[in-house]
């Protein structure tokens, strides 16, 4: 089955663009994101050119659309020169309509060399930053290869909600070691400091990276399952009471401060991915494309410079292919997804045998709305209830 | 145009796996002109891969060795490569019984195991001349004295004359040659009486059709002769008649003690069975030779494809293997586990395994077996009696007046620092120890056994216990009333029909703890508790509970690669596919294959 003869409007009007900035100063041994360290010699303006011609491909690709959202992400786009990053948005704006309440969030390090320049990109148009904090006690910081301490990242946030009206920050846990009664203490803090968002994510060991090696190797005394549920239960307990439920299955924020560029993945709107390693889900003739750009940073620069993009996978995704992403990305909100649109998009309707199954052993929930989502109870093993809806 | 009877020896050669009988026949072939070098692979007679690579024949072939003896004489002989495994056993004995005469080959570096002892025992039945060699004796290891000792104090053959030989080297082979000369008589046979042959095996072959071997007694068997097949009734008109040397070569006839192959429009080899006697059709002889068995399977089991859509193809190769083996069987079976297959008749478990293995290798499918299960007679209160081929299918037990059981009898011969823990795995097996003699450092050891524990993982327990070197074979004994009880095992509260087993009642719940332990390390945690029971009628005797899964999400999906997600989603789906449904639990494949392989340790 092809979308080929789609009769159905496959966006939501949700548009937002992905930039991805790949280097970082040092690279952390939990990390599997495309990130690169670069050495010597480097010509950032070389590169910001890149990304505008890139993004020049992509407005003949997807024109006329209206941006709700853009986000800088890495590696480390806090490495970058605020010049560049005003480039990138007044290119985006010349392109498309970019709305004026647009978010425009860019991932930062709360090291203070980067935090004295969150004014400059306050100016350069940038109106949010989600700081990667990890944690707020030294001896986990250091042993996730952090570079800033928890002095300066305290700092850092502080400086952030003094320039930017929203900011956000990460915590790792569930980390090797780690007890509930530590985290319960930790959380407690981030909380107090936390203004909207706070995004909380469970260490998962990655392939590829210098944690699975030390995994492999029974160096990393990681939670067990059942620890690692009481630690997201233990999560959701003291987030939902301090009036900072999860959205998503690791971000909570108070109302009205969710993010919505993470919200546009989540809702499977349309976006675009420019820089090296970038995904993006483009409607073109309404068909969906899954796209994804050179990974490795100076050969994605050499692809634009001879082509005028980096892609290096332009897939149109199957009606079923669809049905799966709008399904695993729409659980994973509080919302929960409409089952219309998933039949829409997929072609076919979800079990209502297996949805009663799920219903009755309290795993899943039909919102008054009509929409179904994931219980508190279910969202701990989303992925299982997911891969039993799919089939 | 017929070889004279005097000039004519036919010998089969008796040894047990690996003792080097294949690479004898081969040196014997060749060191007679029956190939050229370029024609020698390994293994001449062992065509089936699987045959090579286990070094064991399935299928008796024969080849025709044309030898110029010391006496200046020209002899055909006429070597049956017979199968070696006691699942075979009748067609050893026929293919035996078209012979004179045997070489007992035992390897001087090992001596004598349980399966040369099984062989040697058949070929003394059918009354053959035994002529000893010791092969390998090139080996450091080897120590002929020894097994000479041995082979007179275990076999009782006279051994001071044994050939001593390495078939690798050619070392003492024309010796081999002059033995079977000298020391084999010659076949009995009256050329003038009418056509009586015997049927010794056949195969289908993709050109000729169906082969058969046979073994002329008297009279002579030609191209064109109508010939009648006194089991069946069945007349054919001959193609084809001929020899291997061991290229097929047609001769146009075979007289009294000649050994070759005939060709006929012959569809199947179920047309043909081993054993039966083949007569002119206008004149034929007075009386079949005697010994004649149809084939009967001995151990059953149940074949179920991993990809339900594979049934169809799994039936087509099933015709196609029953096509070359008679002696196999199968009817369509339905499991509520496993979905259709076929429910499988074979003569012991080593066919059970060839079959299995030339099914996945040959035709390409992935397979679940069920546990082996032997023929029990179940003996109903009205007076009626059921031969019970699957446990699933045992009836209400309170119409049941009693069950009886196949029991065999089983020789193991081992060096004796592994005989105790050998001894208490036969006790445990519910065995009857008849006897027990040693050998030097090696003990032999008799036992009458039920065989249903034998199908039950014995020999792997047997091989591991005594880490490879005790020797195993049986016989079939005969049947006796045990306390057998239907073991069923319950997952989620529903049976699973494909686990269930008649196990005896001593047994019973340790058998099924083992298998609740087992199924609870196999079966994946599901979004609710799971109940694994194991249960003798409506009592539980052994109960394990899988835990519900507490803990599975991804925790983080970076910067929209919604790609990377479903690909693992993709993956999920996949594997689901490959787990069986039941009830709401999903099983997967791997558990069904490894609860059915489960040991006792």
């Amino acid at each position: 089955m092809t979308s080929e003869s789609a009769p159905v409007e496959r966006g939501n009007g949700l548009f937002g663009i992905y930039v991805h900035w790949p280097f970082c100063a040092a690279k952390c041994p939990y990390c599997d994101f495309n990130s690169h360290v670069h050495h010597g010699a480097f010509d950032e303006e070389q590169f910001t050119q890149a990304y505008l011609k890139e993004l020049a491909h992509f407005a003949a690709l997807v024109p006329g659309r209206t941006v709700n959202s853009v986000f800088f992400g890495g590696g480390t786009p806090s490495l970058m020169d605020p010049v560049s990053v005003e480039k990138i948005i007044d290119c985006i704006a010349g392109h498309w309509n970019l709305s004026s309440g647009a978010e425009i969030t860019l991932e930062a390090n709360p090291t203070s060399v980067e935090a004295a320049r969150f004014k400059a990109y306050h100016n350069a148009g940038v109106n949010r930053v989600s700081l990667g904090v990890q944690s707020l006690r030294p001896e986990p910081l250091a042993a996730l290869g952090r570079m800033h301490t928890v002095e300066e990242a305290k700092l850092a946030v502080g400086i952030a909600q003094s320039v930017f009206d929203r900011s956000s920050f990460d915590l790792i846990y569930a980390r090797p070691h780690q007890t509930l009664d530590e985290w319960r203490d930790e959380l407690g803090e981030a909380l107090n400091m936390a203004v909207g968002h706070l995004s909380l994510y469970q260490l998962t060991i990655e392939q590829g990276t210098r944690y699975f090696d030390l995994r492999a190797a029974g160096k990393l005394p990681m939670p067990d399952a059942d620890l690692s549920a009481d630690f997201y239960e233990l999560t959701q307990e003291i987030c939902t009471r301090a009036g900072m439920p999860a959205y998503e299955i690791s971000n909570h924020a108070r109302h009205g401060e969710e993010s919505e560029h993470n919200l546009l993945y989540w809702r499977y709107g349309e976006y675009i991915g420019i820089g090296a390693g970038a995904h993006g889900r483009l409607l073109i003739d309404n068909v969906r494309h899954a796209t994804a750009t050179e990974k490795l940073p100076q050969k994605w620069a050499k692809l634009v410079a001879v082509n005028g993009h980096g892609l290096i996978t332009n897939d149109r995704l199957t009606w079923e292919e669809e049905g799966d992403e709008c399904l695993l990305m729409g659980l994973r909100l509080r919302e929960g997804i409409d089952p219309e649109r998933y039949h829409q998009l997929s072609g076919r309707k979800l079990a209502a045998a297996q949805i009663e199954d799920l219903t009755k052993i309290g795993f899943l929930q039909t919102l008054a709305n009509g929409n179904l989502r994931v219980t508190d109870k279910g969202w701990p093993v989303l992925d299982a209830v997911v891969a039993d809806l799919a089939m | 145009m017929t070889t004279p009877l005097k000039k004519i020896r036919n010998f089969s050669i008796v040894a047990h796996i690996d003792h080097g009988k294949s690479t004898l026949a081969d040196r014997l072939i060749q060191m007679t002109g029956g190939l050229s070098a370029r024609e020698m692979s390994e293994q001449v007679l062992d065509s089936m891969d699987i045959e090579k690579e286990r070094g064991i024949t399935i299928k008796a072939q024969t080849v025709r060795l044309s030898y110029k003896a010391n006496d200046g004489e020209t002899y055909v002989l006429n070597l049956i490569d017979t199968p070696g495994h006691v699942d075979f056993a009748y067609e050893v004995n026929r293919s035996l019984a078209a012979c004179e005469g045997s070489l007992l080959v035992v390897d001087a570096s090992q001596g004598v195991e349980a399966q040369t002892l099984a062989n040697v025992y058949q070929a003394m039945e059918v009354d053959h001349e035994i002529v000893p060699v010791l092969n390998k004796v090139d080996l450091p290891a080897a120590d002929v004295e020894r097994v000479k000792t041995q082979i007179e104090d275990v076999i009782g053959l006279d051994a001071s004359e044994a050939v001593e030989i390495s078939a690798k080297t050619g070392l003492g082979v024309e010796d081999v040659l002059e033995a079977i000369v000298t020391r084999l008589p010659p076949p009995k046979g009256d050329v003038d009486a009418p056509l009586k042959a015997m049927l010794v095996d056949s195969w289908y072959d993709a050109y000729l059709g169906v082969v058969v071997l046979v073994r002329v007694i008297d009279g002579a068997i030609k191209k064109g002769q109508k010939v009648r097949m006194m089991a069946t009734g069945a007349v054919y008109d001959l193609d084809r008649v001929g020899v291997f040397t061991p290229k097929l070569v047609q001769t146009g006839a075979l007289g009294p003690g000649e050994i070759g192959f005939i060709t006929a429009s012959i569809k199947e080899v179920a047309d043909t069975n081993v054993g039966d006697t083949i007569t002119d059709d206008k004149n034929p002889c007075a009386q079949a030779l005697e010994g004649f068995k149809p084939a009967q399977p001995v151990v059953f089991c149940g074949l179920f494809p991993v990809d339900a859509n594979d049934f169809e193809d799994l039936r087509a190769a099933m015709g196609r293997l029953r096509l070359n083996d008679a002696s196999f069987s199968y009817e369509m079976e339905t499991s509520a586990a496993l979905g259709f297959g076929f429910r499988c008749g074979f003569l012991g478990l080593l066919h059970l395994e060839i079959i299995q293995e030339r099914l996945s290798r040959e035709f390409n499918l992935d397979l679940i077996a069920t546990a082996p299960s032997v023929v029990y007679e179940i003996f109903m209160n009205d007076g009626s009696t059921i031969a019970l081929h699957n446990p699933a299918d045992l009836p209400d037990v309170v119409k049941i007046d009693h069950i009886r059981e196949p029991w065999i009898k089983a020789t193991i011969l081992t060096p004796d620092e592994y005989l105790g823990p050998i001894l208490k795995l036969c006790q445990d097996r519910r065995g009857i120890q008849t006897n027990l003699t040693y050998v030097g450092n090696r003990a032999m050891v008799e036992y009458q056994l039920p065989l249903n524990e034998v199908v039950f993982d014995f020999y792997d327990r047997l091989k591991s216990i005594s880490r490879g070197y005790a020797s195993f074979d049986y016989t079939l004994d005969e049947y006796r009333e045990g306390d057998l009880v239907k073991l069923a095992v319950l997952v989620n509260s529903e049976p699973v029909d494909a686990l269930a087993m008649l196990v005896h009642r001593s047994a019973a719940e340790a058998r099924g703890r083992v298998m609740c332990e087992k199924l609870k390390e196999l079966i994946p945690n599901h979004l609710f508790k799971i109940p694994i029971q194991a249960a003798i009628g409506g009592r539980v005797v052994a109960r394990e509970t899988i835990s519900a899964l507490r803990k599975d999400v991804t925790a983080k999906c970076y910067g929209g690669d919604a790609t990377r997600k479903r690909k693992l989603l993709d993956k999920q789906k996949a594997g689901k596919k490959r787990m069986r449904q039941f009830g709401k639990v999903e099983i997967p494949q791997e558990a069904f294959i490894k609860a059915l392989k489960m040991g006792d340790s």
